[in-house]
């Protein structure tokens, strides 16, 4: 498939691999430990099991799968106010497939479809107010969910609602934003971290600059990476090559996509439409401040939670749950207590095993073969997680 | 509908005319189905008469009895074993690009007998239909079924009619079951993989489960994907005459291909290593895919098989696969490993990597970017 077969070159990866093996070997010897690099992005993650990425690293190196799989690390809270205005008289939910699954305290949209809710799959928010015209009796929401490379399509439908009059759809605006949530992975206390690989679809509404003050004041490397296996693998090399010299830059490996200064356009929609939450709650990872996103006040007769009651009760991650270690890559999915028993992509307890994009459901997909080479290693030598990064502090 | 008694050999021009059983034909007046054509009295026999025995018309429907009678010897010629299998179709929209529901529900029931190595003789045909149906959409997919009935040589026997409150169904859900005779030569068993034999598959993969997607709209793409529906007992004979010690074969229906491979690692307790580069996927569904988030190895086909070969009959079993239509793009994709892990299906990736192929759980969902 041309524009696509370019990028999964066998035999360019070979290169690839072998210049990366060399840098990361000589890394973990002065290291004493794998070279550690974290890819934030979901979609990094899946394209790594997928394409058998993690298997053809050498084991000097190894990815820590990051937070940024927006269906993992929404509370469950959340998704209980979401069900809940779903099975209000007279409403239409609408979102995203993989959103549909996700499990609430009590249940997910799937199942609340299946009790009777009418819960709509869309592929656009623009569909959803498509729906919201067509059905003027009844209450259209969105359910909104992602990092700021969903947001401006979002934001955008609001003004489009706006722009034609359309009283009756709103949104439940479930948006975050990445900045502030690397920013709690780098100060976390249980984190070990060499550099970064930054999300490209982000980065594509938001640009390069925001990342600097990870190359500032962590001193830690980002490039951002496209999706396709050979990007990945190039992001990787880049990365380990900043660390061979001692630099800590940002870099962008996917500029076929990504301008430096991010799409101006999407921007303004956001600006326009959106504000920060002081205080948002993610799953696995606590309250974070500032990483969620509402409607202003000029929007506000768009916003679902003012349009309608919600139970709004915080509901705590099931205790046995390692979510958020997980998402710190202080342990691995298969480390946890429950992974692969009690918490399966059938039956998720946690987070990261509801969508594909989570590392332990991708874990539990592709990811077997790795998993026991690693337990065999394991048993042999347990590395220590080290309590700080030494530079954090600085 | 009622029926009746068959020889084996029921000819396509009606031996036993629907003016032996009845004194006058019905005739179907109104052009919307109502729950009146579901109710037993004159507008069900109306429906029965004009549209469905008009379709299938063969000696054992045409004598409207409650049930298809066959005589135990005529079977007996054909094999050692009587094969049974039913499948209900439910599908949206129920007409799409290379076929239809009825189309489906012959194939999918010959399909469920023809790899199991039977030859399918006879299928019922049950009807859930959703009062308000044109009785024009009816018509068209009854004949869809007789036509397709007719090209795979089987004949629909009996059946059965229901209509229901509009949104008790959506539009029209169809069983069929069917009955097949196995020749005494065939031992197929979902157990029977061994370490080295080979997995065929017999064309491109993923197209039904893309095309249906697509029919439902929502993505407003255009594209020239076609279902793959298709018979494929015909296939399955001409495999099984070239390699007759071929372990297993089965379509891969919804789950697709992944499940076929996985329910066979399960069952013969072994592993199974399939090679994505020779797996092959056309390149309109692998970018319908690469668009939604999907995995083809999980689309639902209507017209592939997954077949077991032992390593030393798969030149002659993709030979003469090739020289069928249905057949033209078999491939060798991948085998059973020696010492794999019992019920692992791995795939290695076009890019040099190795994944799992697990089960679906759950549906397949467009991921969200």
């Amino acid at each position: 498939m041309k524009y696509v077969d370019e990028f999964r070159d066998p035999e360019m990866a070979k290169v690839l691999l072998k210049e990366i093996t060399k840098i990361s070997d000589t890394l973990a010897k002065n290291l004493k430990r794998p070279v550690y690099i974290m890819e934030v992005c979901g979609g990094h993650t899946h394209s790594i099991f997928r394409y058998g990425i993690e298997n053809m690293l050498p084991d000097s190196l190894e990815l820590i799968h990051g937070p940024g799989c927006p269906v993992c690390v929404l509370p469950m809270g959340r998704v209980d106010d979401c069900v809940a205005i779903a099975e209000q008289e007279n409403v239409i939910m609408t979102t995203f497939g993989d959103a549909m699954r996700v499990p609430g305290s009590k249940r997910s949209l799937l199942q609340a479809k299946a009790l009777g809710a009418d819960v709509r799959m869309v592929y656009s928010p623009l569909d959803a107010l498509t729906i919201a015209k067509k059905n003027p009796d009844k209450e259209v929401v969105f359910f909104g969910l992602g990092f700021e490379t969903t947001m401006p399509s979002t934001a955008l439908t609001v003004l489009k609602a706006e722009a034609d009059g359309i009283k009756n759809f709103s949104l439940f605006c479930n948006h975050i934003t990445i900045i502030p949530t690397i920013k709690a992975v780098l100060d976390s206390p249980d984190l070990q971290l060499d550099g970064f690989l930054g999300p490209g679809h982000v980065s594509m509404v938001i640009g390069n600059q925001p990342y600097n003050f990870i190359a500032e004041h962590y001193h830690r490397p980002v490039v951002v990476a496209g999706f396709e296996p050979l990007d990945i693998l190039q992001s990787l090399w880049m990365v380990l090559a900043q660390l061979n010299l001692g630099e800590a830059r940002i870099e962008n490996q996917y500029k076929r996509v990504v301008p430096e200064r991010g799409n101006k356009m999407a921007l303004t929609a956001i600006s326009r439409v959106f504000e920060l939450r002081q205080f948002f709650e993610w799953r696995g990872l606590g309250s974070i401040d500032n990483s969620g996103v509402q409607l202003n006040a000029q929007y506000a007769a768009y916003d679902a939670e003012k349009k309608f009651v919600t139970p709004s009760v915080v509901i705590a991650d099931p205790k046995s749950c390692q979510c958020g270690e997980v998402l710190k890559g202080a342990i691995k999915p298969w480390q946890c207590k429950v992974y692969g028993k009690a918490c399966t992509p059938e039956t998720p307890l946690g987070a990261l095993m509801v969508s594909s994009e989570g590392a332990c459901a991708a874990y539990f997909q592709y990811g077997g073969a790795r998993i026991e080479n690693m337990q065999a290693k394991q048993s042999q030598k347990i590395i220590p997680i080290q309590p700080v990064i030494e530079e954090a502090s600085l | 509908m009622n029926v009746v008694e068959t020889n084996l050999h029921v000819p396509s021009n009606s031996e036993t005319p629907i003016e032996s059983t009845r004194l006058r034909q019905g005739k179907l007046v109104s052009s919307v189905i109502t729950l009146a054509h579901g109710g037993g009295g004159k507008a069900m026999r109306d429906l029965i008469d004009d549209v469905f025995i008009n379709a299938f018309s063969n000696s054992s429907l045409n004598t409207l009895e409650d049930q298809a009678r066959f005589q135990l010897s005529d079977l007996a010629q054909y094999g050692d074993r009587l094969a049974m299998t039913t499948d209900s179709y439910v599908i949206d929209p129920i007409f799409f690009p290379g076929g239809d529901i009825g189309k489906l529900a012959i194939c999918g029931t010959v399909n469920d007998l023809a790899v199991g190595g039977a030859k399918p003789l006879y299928l019922t045909c049950a009807m859930i239909i959703e009062e308000g149906m044109q009785v024009s959409t009816l018509r068209q997919i009854v004949q869809s079924m007789a036509d397709t009935a007719k090209a795979a040589g089987v004949f629909i026997v009996t059946g059965d009619t229901k209509v229901v409150e509009r949104g008790s169904c959506d539009k029209i859900f169809i069983n069929t079951a069917g009955i097949g005779v196995i020749n005494q030569g065939y031992q197929l068993g979902v157990h029977k993989a061994q370490a080295h034999d080979r997995i065929l598959v017999n064309g491109y993969l993923g197209d039904h489960g893309a095309a249906i997607l697509n029919a439902r709209g929502d993505m407003h793409l255009s594209s020239p994907i076609e279902s793959d529906c298709a018979p494929l007992h015909e296939l399955i004979e001409v495999l099984l005459k070239a390699a007759p010690n071929t372990r297993f074969i089965r379509d891969a229906t919804r789950g697709g291909i992944a499940s076929v491979l996985n329910e066979i690692a399960e069952a013969s307790r072994c592993g199974i290593e399939i090679r994505e580069t020779d797996t092959p996927i056309r390149n309109e569904v692998k970018g319908f895919c690469e668009i939604l988030g999907l995995d083809p190895l999980y689309l639902a086909n209507e017209g592939k098989l997954v077949a077991v070969v032992p390593a030393d009959e798969t030149a002659a079993a993709l030979t003469a696969m090739r020289t069928h239509p249905l057949g033209r793009d078999a491939a060798d994709i991948g085998y059973v490993l020696e010492d794999g892990r019992a019920g692992r299906v791995h795939m290695q990736t076009s890019f040099g990597g190795k994944r799992i192929v697990d089960m679906l759980v759950g549906e397949q969902l467009p991921r969200i970017c």
